[in-house]
């Protein structure tokens, strides 16, 4: 081999495929990983769709007639694991996570890269093994919560290769969460303060926190839970001495913690969407900074209020009430800063900001039925009911997924320098919505009137609403045609973005679209105000003016 | 490094060299995400015992000694570990290396010891919540030494004259140093709530 460069051209000798090879490889570049994450996570996404479906088409009829029970119950399970463990998180923590963080911290890459490869590819063989697993075994079917005594007594190959799976999957969370806060942390550029950054690196700082202090509790305890199964210890097993009720307290430490893991990101990401699209500074990025640290740290201590019906004892009732309620406070004033953020802006209301708008309905929508879910006498009436099914969709479909559309639409021109097709985007969106609500929001008056969930047979008057909700989910499925066919067409013939089609301030914008290779050509841009949109509110002194003035400063009609 | 040439990419060099304190702190990371896992495993031991009640005669008192003798030998081997850590840093490898020799003694005398107590113990893994739960808890910590062990043997081999460890780049050694402080302090831990509690 003759290398004849000159020194000044030296560039390392690369064995890493290069052109659209690298995202099949063991690439260390951020974006390349974010890009890898995201579109895997898609495709798990429509598996976990396709079992959704399944799931639906069986309760169109109140008889179990489109699957054998043992198979229904394999289909749920897998839906649950593969929508949570490898699509919502891995998308909305490594995909998006990966791809701007590094940008907002002034940084070329994340702080370990060969780290963050490992992680990465830990995912798609852990989502191979688990959904082989239906075909050369039988699938787990304990659901994705996995509750001895249940999961010890079901066919126990399947449920080992569902542990297996979900520990692959932790660690790679978890190896992710160190990254994370290792490069918000430590690789910020100099002179960029904490209190400057982005309201995304804040999330994802919130939500590696939680990774890195509660994914470790699940990992262990599916490792007893294994030893339960295969060498019949007795730590789960009420017939060999041993606590099924450990077992939820362990699951839940970690599984609670887990829906923020799902939605801490993407309340990260609309605070970065709706200042874009209104034109104005996020409303109270203080105030958003606390609420989300005041996430964290409540997200640890309210577990065990999935447990009202497990024998939890008054005292324990009455704290985990009470301590669940307290969410609803930074959650609520993250709810009215985002209303406040679009107040008086001039929206411009494309479907990145239709996806967010919707977000923010939802959201709210599955936060109120949470806060009732909270309270013991209601949550013993809907405990284990469609009620439920209902409530975390709305906060993970209704909440996340609608998020992660947002942020397709929004960071597509990123990416690819090309925008999406506006007329699709908004069929996707209308179809998403409609469908969304027409599956979800009758399962809440299901619940209430009793129907289980997780069987695959129920009484027949509820055929009707069952029959409404799956309609619903066809909806769904077709919305996904729309936006599969946009991504894939405008990749060759959207129109041009230019570098910042959206006039955004946040610094992944301050370079071309797509990025080099080290993120900017030259020196990382150093950004104090990534709001800095319309007013500014050094214009105000703030000593003499009402709260009621402040709030009319967003409207410039209303000025004093 | 002075065969580096001036260029425009050193701005990136700079930053890829600088990450000696980050894998320090990612490692500290881990290690709080570890700690973690052990905290579920308490957590659960002391709920097994608190709510659990064994069946009549199968409460065994556990022997005091060797566990003790074991908690010295880690806690010695945490200061040997220093002791190698300081030798490193005034470039005298050889000591450094005589240094992880004995700590990796200490480690596999402490694995030893671990052995000696399971032999004698008179109940097995699935005989009740406690035992299940003993063995589950000191293995898995047992786990950990084991590889602390071997990450120690690997820097001894590391730090001979001409190897990659020295007072030059330090990252190895503390890193196992910083993992082998943990294991003791997990033990400590794990002690006081499995022996004396």
């Amino acid at each position: 081999m003759t290398i004849s460069l000159t020194p000044q051209t030296q560039e390392p000798i690369s064995l890493q495929p290069q052109g659209w090879l690298r995202y099949l490889s063991f690439s260390t570049d951020h974006k390349v990983i974010g890009l890898q994450y995201l579109i895997c996570g898609f495709v798990f996404y429509l598996i976990g769709g396709a079992l959704a479906g399944a799931i639906r088409t069986e309760l169109l009829t109140p008889i179990s007639d489109f699957l054998p029970r043992e198979t229904y119950n394999e289909v749920l399970t897998l839906h649950g694991t593969v929508m949570i463990f490898l699509w919502i998180v891995p998308v909305v923590n490594g995909g998006f996570g990966n791809y701007l963080i590094p940008f907002y911290v002034g940084a070329r890459d994340m702080a370990f890269p060969r780290l963050n490869a490992v992680a990465f590819w830990l995912i798609p063989p852990a989502g191979l093994l688990l959904i082989s697993s239906y075909f050369f075994a039988s699938a787990a079917q304990a659901g994705w919560t996995a509750y001895p005594p249940l999961s010890i007594t079901t066919p126990a190959t399947g449920q080992i290769i569902w542990i297996l799976s979900v520990l692959l999957l932790g660690g790679s969370s978890i190896f992710g969460g160190i990254n994370f806060i290792a490069t918000i942390l430590k690789l910020r550029r100099p002179g960029l303060k904490l209190m400057q950054l982005p309201m995304y690196c804040w999330a994802m700082l919130g939500t590696s926190i939680l990774v890195v202090l509660s994914t470790p509790v699940l990992a262990g305890t599916l490792v007893l839970l294994s030893f339960d199964i295969i060498a019949h210890t007795g730590f789960f097993n009420p017939s060999l001495g041993g606590n099924a009720v450990v077992y939820q307290h362990l699951f839940w430490f970690y599984s609670h913690p887990a829906v923020y893991i799902m939605v801490l990101p993407a309340f990260g990401l609309v605070s970065e969407i709706l200042p874009v699209h209104s034109r104005k500074p996020l409303f109270g990025y203080t105030t958003m900074v606390y609420s989300i640290l005041g996430i964290v740290f409540l997200g640890l201590i309210v577990w065990a209020h999935h447990m009202f019906t497990s024998g939890t004892p008054p005292w324990m009732r009455l704290f985990f009430t009470i301590a669940t309620s307290f969410i609803a406070v930074p959650t609520g004033i993250k709810f009215f800063n985002w209303l406040a953020t679009l107040w008086g802006g001039r929206i411009a209301l494309n479907t990145a900001m239709l996806f967010s708008c919707g977000f923010i309905v939802n959201f709210v929508f599955g936060g109120i039925t949470g806060v009732a879910l909270a309270q013991v006498p209601f949550d013993i009436h809907v405990h284990d009911t469609y009620f439920v099914v209902g409530h975390f969709h709305y906060i993970v479909y209704g909440g996340t997924v609608f998020v992660i559309f947002a942020s397709i639409y929004h960071w597509y021109p990123k990416v690819t320098g090309r925008l999406l097709n506006e007329p699709l985007g908004k069929l996707h969106f209308l179809l998403t919505f409609v469908g969304f609500n027409l599956c979800f929001a009758p399962q809440h008056w299901l619940g209430l009137n009793g129907m289980p969930r997780r069987v695959a047979e129920y009484d027949p008057q509820f055929t009707l609403v069952n029959q409404l909700s799956s309609v619903g989910a066809l909806l769904m499925a077709l919305s996904t045609l729309p936006f599969l066919v946009n991504v894939v067409l405008s990749a060759f013939r959207g129109e041009l973005a230019g570098d910042n089609p959206w006039r955004a301030l946040t610094p992944e914008w301050l370079t071309s679209s797509p990025p080099p290779v080290e993120n900017w050509k030259g020196e990382a841009p150093l950004v104090k105000e990534p709001y800095g949109y319309g007013q500014h509110s050094e214009e105000v002194a703030l000593a003499g003016t009402t709260g009621s003035e402040l709030w009319r400063l967003g409207n410039p009609d209303q000025r004093p | 490094m002075t065969t580096l040439t001036p260029s425009p990419s050193s701005v990136s060099e700079e930053q890829h060299h600088a990450h000696a304190d980050h894998r320090l702190f990612g490692l500290a990371t881990f290690l709080v995400a570890d700690g973690m896992t052990f905290a579920g495993f308490f957590a659960a031991y002391l709920t097994f015992r608190a709510v659990n009640p064994l069946p009549t005669g199968s409460t065994y008192e556990l022997e005091l000694l060797l566990p003790t003798i074991n908690t010295l030998l880690l806690l010695v081997s945490s200061f040997t570990f220093h002791r190698a850590g300081s030798a490193l840093k005034r470039d005298n490898s050889p000591l450094a290396r005589r240094w992880l020799l004995v700590t990796a003694a200490l480690g596999f005398a402490f694995l030893a010891g671990q052995m000696k107590e399971y032999f004698a113990l008179p109940f097995g893994l699935t005989d009740n919540l406690f035992a299940s739960t003993f063995y589950a808890i000191t293995g898995f910590h047992g786990l950990h030494v084991t590889l602390g062990g071997l990450m120690i043997l690997i820097v001894w081999w590391q730090c001979r004259s001409g190897g990659r460890v020295s007072s030059q780049n330090l990252f190895p050694l503390e890193a196992a140093e910083l993992y082998w402080h943990f294991v003791d302090g997990i033990w400590v831990a794990l002690y006081g709530i499995l022996y004396l509690l």
